[in-house]
């Protein structure tokens, strides 16, 4: 069950190797996103797209907010 | 969204999944570091004054007349903002509390909103300044109007637009 985090959480993460994902549409990560962020689009997160990441080290994803 | 990426990740395999549930709007309403075509926007929370004065509910209005030129933030102790004493406030009597003087519960902005929706507002509402607030209702600083529409003019003036 994916864990719901916070702010702090989400730099702490990053600060010890997390990958952050954007799973907005490709035109809203290029307008801002969080620094070191990819783009995957929800729609198009499938085995093939997710190969980009590393599975050993912890995944953040994010959109707007939790809608 | 995000919630169904992280269950969608977990059923491809991955063990490690988080979702930042409050998003980009969490993360920019806290003032965080952005990157992106837009980045260059100015927004409230580029302009806010990060030293903008503040005082608490239980002082006296004269006292704090005194120390600030034309307008005062009221926060409490976990600077949340409880309400602003701008030029009209500031001229009542010197013994009135913070508390009886103050205009209660001001709009607040979130550091994320761009300076030409900030320009547009405050001058449609006659808003000298504004709190710029985070989500829970922090501050961050105090804007004001004359910042923001300058910031609002140069952006219209660059390239890029604002």
């Amino acid at each position: 069950m994916p864990t719901q985090i916070d702010s702090d959480e989400v730099q702490r993460l990053v600060a010890v190797g997390a990958q952050l994902v954007e799973v907005l549409k490709p035109d809203e990560y290029e307008g801002e996103h969080l620094p070191g962020a990819i783009s995957i689009p929800l729609k198009k997160l499938d085995g093939e797209t997710a190969k980009v990441l590393d599975r050993s080290r912890p995944v953040i994803v994010y959109c707007w907010d939790s809608a | 969204m995000s919630p169904r990426a992280a269950w969608r990740l977990e059923s491809l395999g991955f063990q490690n999944v988080y979702d930042y549930e409050g998003g980009k709007l969490d993360w920019m309403a806290a003032g965080l570091p952005t990157e992106g075509a837009d980045v260059k926007r100015k927004r409230a929370g580029d302009l806010a004054k990060k030293d903008a004065p503040t005082c608490t509910m239980d002082e006296k209005l004269g006292d704090v007349r005194a120390r600030v030129k034309d307008a005062v933030v009221v926060i409490n102790e976990h600077n949340i903002v409880m309400g602003i004493l701008r030029s009209k406030e500031l001229e009542q009597d010197g013994n009135l509390t913070i508390e009886q003087a103050m205009h209660p519960g001001p709009s607040t902005f979130r550091p994320y909103v761009t300076a030409a929706d900030m320009a547009d507002f405050m001058v449609g509402h006659h808003l000298e300044c504004s709190p710029i607030t985070t989500s829970e209702g922090k501050l961050v600083g105090l804007l004001y109007q004359a910042d923001a529409v300058q910031a609002a003019k140069e952006g219209a003036r660059s390239p890029q637009g604002a």
